[in-house]
């Protein structure tokens, strides 16, 4: 039977989370318990529904091994346009206070919403989606374990579900961007060995002699978030069937343990990861093979060795050790070699073909976001330096700088890589429409220059009124003044997020037609232009 | 083994190591003839005929 021991184990979860319900010893654990219920047990009945007794089609060995990856593709379209969708709500109730609705959707639930949206929804499932197409491409093999991956694939949504269905519930640990409790980490935990797992046997059972780089990318993000994962959340539950839990750490210690894992998730997460997708993608999309395949080699290790020592940075001017602080500005600073040595491999990709960015705006999108990586990866460490953090720390400047990169670098390479995948793979002859592409860019483009723009000038002014003190040594601004006084950029920001939102929204009707097998009639861009015609 | 038997452990030994590790992966990458080899390597991407 197709789906038997799938459907069974489901179904045995879904009693489980029942019984989880029945027993909790507090309200929040029933209330998620529900939750996960009613997720399972609507699994449970989809299994049922589609069980077969026919007996299974013999699978094709040699053929690479898809489903996962097309799911994966809708996965990163639909989550990406919620987590959009939540940072504009975020940015609005920051400007308009009125629409913190209780307490389900005030800011302080909304705003882990949205950064593990972004983050986890929308990148892993980039992620996890373009890894399992790029390592089955340059290891010439398909899939190692068989439907293991399918198991990556759901229950990395199901761990996507139960943290923001936390969020809203109010349940958190309070450590930025792992925020939920024990027992959703040690599901994740679960999953993410099972992706290592189909990962690396499938470079292992490899056909070229070569593991390429883009692998060596996307293998360093999966063991790294391994280990920060579970280092960040060694915690003691206070009972099995509750949510609240106590961290291994405590004091400053615990600060910094969870700055190692904040700034390694930047780092391997949306960095390495990322860099991985843009080693395979630019060089299909441009059709030239990478500028320089030696540096790209020197590209990684030297941020392997130097990315995992910046966390400190994050705690300038605090109880942390002055030589921890002055160590994480430094390796910080050393960043700057790698990663403008990737950039500019990315972008010399392109010698030689430079036409392509006019004609094709997927290799502008790409070219775009490796600009973005050049950039945040440069103001990355110079905001790392201790006396320009003491004027940037705690203030929008952060904000914006994670923007640039996340919108920028992060975004806008996913789209290119999505953008690539889809017509491959539902063998469609090509997008449905490279016109909407380049409305997507710009749209985008105008977004994060937006965003990033008005965030420079808030943060830079908060910073500056924050610290402003008259001749007799009194400080001149009271925080609520600094606070009034970002109105207006609150609301310039939410705009230029709107931007971006709409123009993944123009993405999402592409790439729907695309996989209905529909394509738009239009004039190739850079195509001769019609001659003018003599008015009659 | 606690704390200060490993701190002094991470800033000599294993900072050495490590430092030799990144340095000899930067000669090995550069040693002659591995131009070749990494050419060969670039073009993975375009081998599967996709």
């Amino acid at each position: 039977m197709k789906y038997g021991p799938e459907t069974i184990g489901v179904g045995l979860f879904a009693f489980l989370a029942l019984l989880g319900a029945a027993f909790a010893a507090d309200d929040l654990f029933a209330q998620h318990m529900w939750v996960l219920f009613f997720v399972l047990a609507g699994s449970t009945i989809v299994l049922l529904r589609k069980a077969t007794f026919a007996p299974a089609a013999p699978e094709d060995p040699g053929a690479y091994m898809d489903g996962p990856i097309r799911y994966g593709s809708v996965a990163t379209m639909f989550w990406g346009i919620v987590g959009f969708l939540v940072g504009v709500v975020a940015a609005l109730q920051l400007a308009y206070p009125d629409l913190n609705i209780e307490p389900w959707l005030n800011f302080g639930r909304v705003r882990p919403l949205h950064t593990s949206a972004v983050i986890f929804a929308f990148g892993g499932n980039a992620l996890i989606a373009t890894s399992l197409y790029v390592v089955q491409r340059t290891s010439r093999a398909r899939l190692f374990g068989g439907n293991l991956v399918w198991f990556v694939f759901w229950g990395y949504q199901l761990f996507i579900v139960m943290a923001a269905t936390g969020y809203l519930l109010g349940i958190t640990q309070s450590r930025e961007y792992a925020e939920p409790e024990w027992y959703v980490d040690l599901w994740l935990t679960i999953v993410w060995v099972a992706y290592l797992v189909v990962f690396l046997g499938t470079i292992i059972k490899r056909k070229e002699p070569h593991i390429y780089v883009a692998n060596w990318f996307y293998l360093s993000f999966i063991i790294t978030i391994a280990m920060l994962h579970v280092v960040n959340n060694l915690a003691m539950p206070v009972s099995f069937l509750g949510v609240k839990s106590y961290s291994l750490f405590a004091g400053v210690q615990d600060a910094l343990t969870q700055w190692w894992y904040g700034h390694n998730a930047v780092g391997f997460f949306l960095t390495a990861g990322f860099l991985g997708m843009m080693y395979y993608f630019v060089p299909k999309q441009a059709e030239r093979p990478v500028y320089s395949y030696r540096l790209s080699i020197i590209h990684f290790w030297a941020l392997i060795f130097l990315y995992i020592w910046a966390g400190p940075h994050h705690l300038h001017y605090t109880a942390l050790p002055d030589w921890a602080q002055t160590l994480g500005m430094v390796f910080s600073i050393m960043l700057w070699m790698p990663s403008w040595g990737g950039m500019i491999n990315g972008l010399m990709t392109l010698s030689g073909a430079w036409d392509k960015i006019r004609t094709d705006p997927i290799i502008r999108m790409m070219v775009l976001a490796i600009a973005f990586y050049g950039m945040s990866t440069f103001e990355g460490p110079m905001m790392s330096i201790k006396a320009v953090n003491s004027l940037s720390h705690y203030t929008d400047w952060t904000i914006g700088h994670v923007h640039s990169g996340a919108l920028g670098w992060v975004g806008m390479i996913s789209f290119g890589a999505i953008y690539y995948m889809v017509p491959k793979l539902w063998n469609r002859q090509r997008l449905y429409s490279l016109r909407l592409v380049t409305w997507h860019f710009w749209l985008a483009t105008l977004g994060i220059v937006v965003y990033a723009a008005v965030m420079w000038v808030s943060g830079i002014m908060q910073g500056l009124m924050w610290r402003e003190y008259d001749d007799q040594g009194f400080l001149v601004y009271s925080f609520a003044e600094s606070v009034a006084a970002m109105h207006p950029y609150y609301v310039m920001r939410a705009l230029g997020g709107l931007l971006y939102l709409i123009g993944a929204l123009v993405m999402a009707y592409n790439i729907a037609m695309t996989i209905m097998g529909r394509v738009r009639e239009e004039q190739p861009i850079g195509a001769v232009q019609p001659a003018i015609q003599a008015a009659e | 083994m606690d704390y200060h038997t490993m701190r002094e452990f991470a800033d000599s030994w294993m900072l050495l190591a490590m430092a030799i590790f990144f340095v000899g992966a930067v000669i090995y990458v550069f040693r002659p003839g591995s131009r070749k080899t990494a050419d060969d390597a670039a073009q993975i991407p375009f081998k599967d005929g996709e």
